[in-house]
């Protein structure tokens, strides 16, 4: 399943298991970071060394704060080749986890992985450094989809380049549930119906809460008590029917414990590569849009080690491997270039417009909700 | 006289100098955070997030929204204590009193092993053991389809009792292995049944390892997150659990420090408790010894 060898699962996980973080999607995030097999392009002998002659003013480690099955570890391996700076990768479950860690301090972090919506807050609490460009050469604004760059820039300053867009849906296991569902609504009803026991949902406020306002037809970025309310209900009444509440649902969806779950775009890619039966439905009314970025927490400790992993992963060959293996997409021209056309065309990757057009941008307004933030915990210890 | 003062005044200081650790360490790591987080507890959430100060009871109003992690905690907490107590005697009295003096060593090697792998990867086998795959394949050969172990009640005290047991074995082995036997010879000299010697003389001698290693596993248990977080799917919830999801995920950090004062109050009312039930049950027993 992973391609990742021993010697390097031991290696991660002790310098894992020394940040101290030990949540179950940690772990599995850890040992299912990225399902596919990439073939390395190893011809890089000029890059080789250039890079070398900085390497004693990188360092030799670099932390990144990421999402479960987000990377191809054949890139980390093939940066620490090249620079000698081995990168450290924590997986979380959610931006409400990654903020509460930056609030609390000592995140040990050099890069994390923040969502569009909540960069706004992150330079008001000022937690993130603003990006010195010049040391990514590799970032070409141009190349990108604006749509996907622009909450990365705050007030005229750039403090996020853009890593992969996506949408969050649900993927259904169409051996087990047979209804073709193509609602958030059937979601819901299959959960408290046949699929009973059977469904996950993430543990994150934005998607569990956004989706169940869905149900009901409200916005998926609703602050409104009233709507709220309506929510919890709804999250409290489907609660005895779920699986389980977790954002790493891969694990529980390919081992036939779970059949249905809330899911990421490249989670989708991943599952049916390997798992034709499952499907990844959008909801008809609508649900998430997302872009992710990278970003440099303030008072990072290894800064420069942090600029040459960013401005590597944005490297098109680098970026292009790292869509291959997890299967969300780029809004980097210069990478799609370097894809295969089916990846291009592939539905799940690239939904069809009417399933795009209603799909909503989370608003920072829900990150700092303190309503969503006690319902969901609310929710979780129901 | 002199030199008597002088030696009394060293012991003194050397009494000071090996205490002081110990002192420092309980107030620097133990008084001075619970005040910190009796001062949180009183607070406001700041608008993203946090801690702002204020003075108000609120976060004590709001303890209700965690009742259910709250009684999961204790009944789970005392049910795990009782079933490590049930799992672990039989074992702590055959290594203590049945196993031979060659055996022992090997014995008490094989109960201490398991701490060589981390707990964490231990209690991640038990997902795939307690899962579809698992246990519940194996009942379907049986007839006994759509069997659902992981992520219930049951899974939870299934890794409470695997995590535990070794803490609840130990002092009971401690505590049998000084048993005199001379004891037991002289209780079945005066007639007494094997089951009566063991009532009266064994359990009784025992006590003390029994009284440490509930302890030891309910004070642990009380706290714990881990095993709920992984065997429980995130639907079996401790209020260690609910104390992470306040400081770890929605930033509510002064109704977080509310619960977990309550949580700090309700342990030393148990520990109290439990402590005088257990030293009045231990001089009833030592009066039936005599």
């Amino acid at each position: 399943m992973s391609t990742i060898d021993r010697k390097t699962f031991m290696k991660l996980l002790w310098r894992h298991r020394k940040t101290g973080s030990l949540s179950r999607r940690d772990f599995i995030g850890l040992t299912g970071l990225g399902t596919a097999s990439v073939v390395l392009a190893a011809n890089m002998p000029g890059l080789l060394a250039s890079r070398r002659v900085h390497a004693a003013e990188l360092g030799d480690r670099v932390v990144l704060a990421t999402w479960p099955n987000y990377h191809d570890p054949q890139n980390f391996e093939t940066f620490a080749e090249l620079t000698g700076v081995s990168s450290q990768v924590n997986v979380f479950g959610s931006n409400e986890e990654m903020l509460a860690k930056l609030q609390a301090g000592g995140s040990g972090w050099d890069v994390f992985v923040p969502t569009n919506y909540t960069i706004t807050t992150y330079v008001e609490l000022d937690l993130i450094e603003p990006l010195d460009l010049s040391k990514l050469p590799n970032f070409v604004p141009s190349a990108y989809d604006p749509r996907f760059t622009e909450p990365g820039t705050v007030n005229g300053t750039v403090y996020a380049v853009p890593k992969n867009w996506g949408t969050t849906g649900y993927v259904v296991n169409s051996a087990k549930v047979t209804d073709n569902p193509t609602t958030w609504k059937a979601f819901w009803d299959l959960t408290m119906g046949p699929a009973s026991g059977r469904t996950m949902v993430h543990d994150y406020q934005l998607t569990t809460i956004g989706n169940a306002l869905k149900y009901f037809g409200y916005s998926f970025n609703s602050v409104d008590p009233k709507e709220l309310a309506d929510a919890e209900e709804l999250l409290l009444k489907a609660k005895p029917h779920l699986f389980a509440i977790n954002s790493d649902y891969q694990p529980s969806m390919r081992s036939g414990d779970a059949w249905m779950s809330m899911c990421w775009t490249g989670d989708g890619s991943q599952l049916h590569r390997d798992m034709p039966e499952m499907v990844y439905v959008l909801g008809r009314e609508g649900g998430e849009i997302w872009s992710d970025f990278y970003a440099i927490p303030k008072g990072a400790e290894h800064p420069e080690a942090a600029y040459a992993l960013i401005d590597y992963l944005l490297d098109p060959e680098v970026n292009a491997r790292e869509v291959m293996a997890h299967g969300y997409p780029s809004a980097d021209s210069r990478t799609n270039d370097l894809l295969p056309k089916e990846m291009l065309n592939d539905p799940i990757m690239y939904p069809a417009a009417e399933l795009l057009d209603p799909l909503e941008f989370g608003a920072a307004s829900t990150l700092t909700d303190p309503l969503r933030a006690e319902i969901l915990a609310r929710f979780k210890a129901a | 006289m002199a030199k008597a003062e002088q030696s009394g005044g060293q012991r003194s200081v050397v009494t000071t100098m090996l205490l002081l650790p110990t002192t420092l360490w309980f107030l620097l790591l133990l008084v001075l955070p619970l005040i910190v987080i009796l001062v949180f507890s009183v607070g406001e959430r700041g608008p993203a997030g946090g801690y702002q100060p204020a003075f108000t009871l609120d976060q004590y109003a709001n303890l209700p929204a965690r009742l259910k992690a709250f009684t999961n905690t204790l009944t789970l907490a005392p049910l795990g204590t009782i079933l490590c107590l049930l799992f672990a005697y039989p074992l702590a009295y055959f290594l203590g009193v049945r196993a031979s003096a060659r055996a022992k060593p090997l014995l008490l090697a094989l109960v201490v092993v398991p701490f060589w792998t981390s707990f964490l990867i231990r209690t991640y086998a038990w997902i795939f053991i307690l899962g579809g795959r698992g246990i519940p394949a194996l009942l379907a050969q049986f007839g006994l389809d759509d069997v659902r172990l992981i992520n219930t009640p049951f899974a939870v005290l299934v890794g409470i009792v695997y995590g535990y047991l070794p803490l609840m074995v130990f002092p009971i082995y401690v505590s049998l292995e000084k048993l005199d036997k001379r004891l037991l010879e002289a209780s079945a000299d005066l007639g007494a049944s094997p089951l009566r010697s063991f009532l009266q003389v064994t359990l009784p001698m025992s006590l003390p390892g029994i009284v440490t290693g509930c302890l030891l596993v309910f004070i642990l248990l009380m706290g714990e997150y881990l095993i709920p977080a992984i065997l429980g799917g995130g639907k079996v919830f401790f209020v260690g659990n609910a104390l992470v999801d306040l400081f770890l995920q929605s930033r509510n950090w002064p109704f977080g420090s509310a619960v977990a004062m309550a949580l700090v109050v309700i342990m030393l009312l148990a520990v109290t408790a439990y402590l005088y039930f257990a030293s009045r049950g231990r001089r009833r027993a030592d009066v039936s010894v005599i």
